[in-house]
């Protein structure tokens, strides 16, 4: 037991942050087993708290009209009180960037290294999604060339023409992504010893009797080169952006490059849209038992412990679906009530648990099972696997099914035996990213003719596009593309097609004559 | 581990992202201004304050699913009551359990607002604008020159001489290079005056007498003003340019000019000061109104008060000649003139109307807008022969010789704001009479 507190009072000097960070550091690595970035810890003021806000939480990025309004949007609601900013900002880099307030007290800013500097940090390096699609070495250094990458576009082709291709390409920005890696393109060596292998295989099968079997009319030929070019096209794609920088036939170079760099940091974040819950319940855990053993060895006093706990409680507070606050589930609060419970079902763990979850239930070392879950899970993969029956009993949660044929609403499952499968699997749905974002793909173009690019919605449960902005989004597709292009929304169950968009370019983005 | 601490560093990262948004949002922005300005006093009129925009207009499209049609699912906590199978009725649409289906940057807001201040406000609202036929006049472009005091200099004349600076540098010289002070030179020669009496200590006295002369010989080479403690005032002069203007409103208060037309009437003023505040530091107004006789009044008078009698528009000319002959020498003043009217004048009047503008008050104006107010319902369908009134037919001829003065007719409020616009465009300025 030490005597010494860290701090005393709300009061702390950049000794007390160190002291605060040296504090948790010990705590995680030692006891809890994390393995983070190292640390930069960043001081900042209220205004640029907000400026942070405006540019994605980004310390630097380029210059858009978007983030102006964002600015003069959350400065407008933080003017009138209505709202508060947030206590941190963490970025995925090596060294791992938090942005703590100043106005934070010292047991504030305790909890928010705790929280961001090693929980998300910790998610931030081992999760299998940010290691796959995120760079934390380059990624500043690519912020930073694709800041004076734009700057300069704007000072050489104008402000006016940069803002163009820039609306455009954000918003495609949510379908600039790879949701899978792709295929590497093999080596000599490799290609070599397939060939070598292939040719060993068909000799040993041979025989000559297959020369003998009368063969099925020839496969039509124009079938195989309308193949063959999609294939070239590597179609179809469901990255538009990937697609309109490599394939738009009249982009200017730079304009490629531009769509690149929105590209890229569309895939930057797109591990965070996937692993919310998971992200803040592994902060939010972290947080907790790193503020629970310092409160355990004494280096936080008991006044600094309630005022902890007060602000753990709102973090992770799940307003019920009729109460006035409910504005969907609680990223924090279904994380840290999943992480909690893993760590229940680790440690003693019901008949119930063993059946629901026989590998993990009763094998003592939660830390060991949560970081297996943090580095190899998404929202959705954790949700179907760890969300167990006595936490879906413990938030009463319920599965309404709307059918628009239907008249009414029908409660198809609730927190009962019958109900949690199927709970289970609908809340995971959710959190899935073909539920979140519409799943759109280029299927064809004809290069050689009217050049018109096709695109098809594949309507998840027959639920349409927004129609006002899929057209705005189709005009700025064309714009991009320069020639029409056509939406079709189908229905993946019969392949019917419900409901048709197109547009024409207005040549806003390219210039009049090819360039 | 590092700890930086960023709150040192410069602010207003945000200013770019600002600038672009403002450019972005300027017809929102410039439509929410003009809609607001008719509600203030002239006076109040450009202040600045915060504007509402309707989100849509500044929306960032993406593809997203319908709030609509389909099957949705909608997974909840809190149950109480409810049981596998129950139905439940849908909530209206727009409300209750519909927005649990996350939206995906938490939409919604109906309009947003934010603050301008009160120069980006103004430039935006008469932005593309310029002052008529400012160049054309040699009158405004003859430059005044004004004196600044600047500083001191070591040269000037006599009656610049800064005695107090003067003096200062005098008295500091002095003590710098020890000059005797004359108590001092008078306290030895007392003090020898009675050596000299009492005879007592001749060497004494000697040596007293020695110092009585060095400290006379050192005030006499160390002079009491020296040429190079003396300091004049400087003045440094610069052009002046005409930074003030007059704006004379004019109007008709004959029981013919219904509410209605005042308060276009209004309008128009108020347009005019904003844009003339713009460009001068300091404007007055002078209210006019006339019936058949005018008079000057105070701004509540002008628009509120009711008045009968005839019209006679020449009377509103005399009174704004006298008050020009008064107070603001053409010189002096940059002097305009907006008239707003319903067209009627006695028809013998018209005649001393035209000559009184022609020869009196337009060579000394920059510029005279002349605005004719009409009822909210009239409409003239294209091609019908509507009668000019009186003063539209008077003016019609003066404008045709290409005199600095505008005609504009209005029936609507909405008119104003663009008949405002065409006036003062950036091309054309001197605008012929169009139909309205």
């Amino acid at each position: 037991m030490m005597d010494t507190k860290l701090f005393d009072g709300a009061e702390w000097t950049f000794a007390t942050i160190q002291r605060a960070h040296d504090a948790c550091e010990q705590i995680a690595r030692d006891e809890l087993g994390l393995d983070v970035y190292p640390n930069q810890i960043e001081v900042i003021s209220a205004e640029q708290m907000l400026d942070a806000y405006s540019s994605i939480g980004m310390p630097l990025f380029y210059k858009h009209w978007s983030f102006g309004k964002h600015f003069a949007r959350n400065e407008a609601l933080y003017r009138a009180g209505m709202q508060g900013l947030a206590y941190e900002i963490v970025i995925n880099s090596n060294p791992c960037i938090s942005y703590i307030m100043e106005e934070n007290t010292a047991t504030m800013q305790t909890l928010v290294i705790a929280h961001a500097a090693f929980g998300h940090n910790h998610f931030f390096k081992n999760n299998y999604l940010f290691k796959q699609w995120t760079d934390a070495d380059g990624i500043l250094d690519y912020l930073e060339f694709a800041k004076t990458f734009i700057q300069r576009c704007e000072e050489r082709y104008g402000e006016q023409a940069v803002e163009a291709l820039l609306d455009a390409a954000h918003a495609l920005m949510s379908h600039g992504v790879h949701r899978y890696p792709r295929r590497r393109p093999t080596d000599l060596r490799m290609e070599e010893k397939r060939e070598r292998e292939r040719r060993e295989h068909d000799e040993q099968t041979f025989n000559d009797l297959w020369r003998t079997v009368p063969k099925g009319p020839a496969a039509k030929e124009d079938n195989r080169a309308e193949e063959r070019r999609r294939a070239l096209l590597q179609l179809p794609q469901e990255n538009v952006l990937y697609f309109l920088e490599k394939s738009a036939p009249r982009l200017a170079p730079w304009q490629r490059e531009v769509l690149r760099v929105v590209r890229q940091i569309a895939q930057y974040f797109y591990p965070q849209g996937q692993t919310k819950v998971m992200n803040e319940g592994c902060a939010t855990y972290t947080h907790y038992r790193i503020m629970t053993r310092l409160h355990e060895k004494g280096l936080i006093s008991d006044g600094a412990w309630m005022e902890f706990l007060h602000s753990h409680t709102n973090v992770v507070f799940q307003p019920e679906y009729d109460d006035q606050r409910f504005s969907g589930i609680n990223p924090y609060a279904l994380g840290f009530a999943m992480m909690d419970d893993i760590a229940r079902i680790v440690r003693e763990p019901t008949e119930e648990d063993r059946t629901w979850f026989p590998d993990i239930a009763g094998t003592g070392d939660e830390m060991a099972v949560l970081r297996d879950v943090w580095a190899n899970y998404r929202d959705e993969s954790f949700i179907l696997q760890f969300l167990s029956p006595k936490l879906i009993r413990q938030l009463r949660i319920f599965d309404v099914l709307d059918d628009a044929n239907e008249p009414e609403m029908r409660v198809t499952a609730i927190h009962d035996e019958r109900g949690y499968k199927r709970i289970q699997r609908a809340l995971a749905r959710q959190y899935d990213v073909a539920w979140t974002t519409p799943d759109i793909q280029v299927i064809d173009v004809n290069l050689a003719g009217d050049r018109r690019l096709i695109l098809h919605h594949r309507a998840l449960n027959r639920v349409l596009l927004d129609e006002g902005d899929a057209r705005h989004v189709l005009q700025h597709l064309a714009d991009l593309w320069g020639y029409d292009v056509l939406m079709k929304e189908i229905d993946p169950a019969t392949d019917a097609v419900l409901k048709e968009h197109a547009a024409s370019p207005r040549g806003t983005i390219l210039s009049k004559d090819p360039v | 581990m590092y700890i930086v601490d960023r709150r040192l560093n410069p602010g207003g990262k945000s200013l770019g992202n600002r600038q672009r948004f403002m450019r972005r949002a300027k017809a929102l922005i410039r439509k929410a201004v003009h809609e607001s300005s008719g509600e203030r006093s002239i006076k109040d009129a450009d202040s600045a304050g915060e504007v509402k925009l309707p989100v849509h207009g500044v929306h960032e499209p993406s593809f997203r699913r319908s709030r609509q049609g389909g099957t949705r699912e909608y997974v909840l906590p809190g149950n109480k009551e409810y049981n596998e199978g129950d139905t439940i009725a849908r909530p209206p649409s727009g409300g209750g359990r519909g927005g649990s289906e996350g939206s995906p940057d938490g939409d919604g807001q109906d309009e947003f607002r934010f603050a301008l201040s009160q120069d980006e406000f103004v430039d935006l609202f008469l932005e593309d604008l310029e002052l008529p036929d400012l160049a054309k006049r040699k009158v405004t472009d003859a430059e005044s020159v004004s004196w600044h005091r600047a500083g001191y200099s070591v040269s000037g004349s006599p009656a610049n001489l800064a005695v107090n600076r003067t003096v200062r540098n005098s008295l500091s010289r002095r003590i710098a290079l020890k000059r005797p002070k004359a108590e001092e030179i008078a306290a030895l020669e007392a003090e020898i005056a009675l050596l000299e009496e009492s005879q007592d200590d001749p060497e004494q006295l000697t040596a007293l007498q020695e110092k009585l002369a060095r400290a006379k010989r050192r005030t006499g080479i160390i002079p009491y003003i020296d040429p190079v403690d003396v300091r004049y005032r400087r003045f440094e002069s610069r052009p002046k340019p005409i930074a003030q203007a007059v704006m004379f409103c004019l109007m008709d208060v004959s029981g013919s000019m219904t509410e209605h037309m005042k308060d276009l009437a209004k309008r128009f003023f108020v347009l005019l000061y904003i844009f003339l505040r713009r460009k001068y530091k300091h404007v007055e107004i002078v209210f006019i109104r006339h019936t058949h006789q005018a008079q000057e009044v105070d701004e509540n008078t002008f628009f509120h008060s009711p008045e009968t009698g005839g019209t006679v528009v020449s009377t509103a000319l005399d009174e704004m000649i006298r008050i020009l002959s008064e107070r603001y020498r053409p010189e002096d003043w940059n002097i305009y003139a907006a008239q707003a009217s319903d067209g009627d004048n006695t028809s013998s009047d018209n005649d001393r109307t035209a000559a009184l503008l022609t020869s009196d008050i337009l060579p000394v104006c920059q510029y005279y807008a002349y605005l004719e107010v009409g009822r909210e319902g009239e409409h003239f369908p294209p091609g019908f022969a509507r009668r000019h009134s009186d003063l539209w037919q008077t003016y019609s001829g003066i404008v045709a010789s290409g005199a600095p003065m505008a005609m504009r007719k209005v029936n609507h409020r909405r008119d104003i704001f663009p008949v405002f616009r065409e006036l003062f465009g950036r091309k054309g300025a001197t605008a012929e009479p169009a139909e309205a």
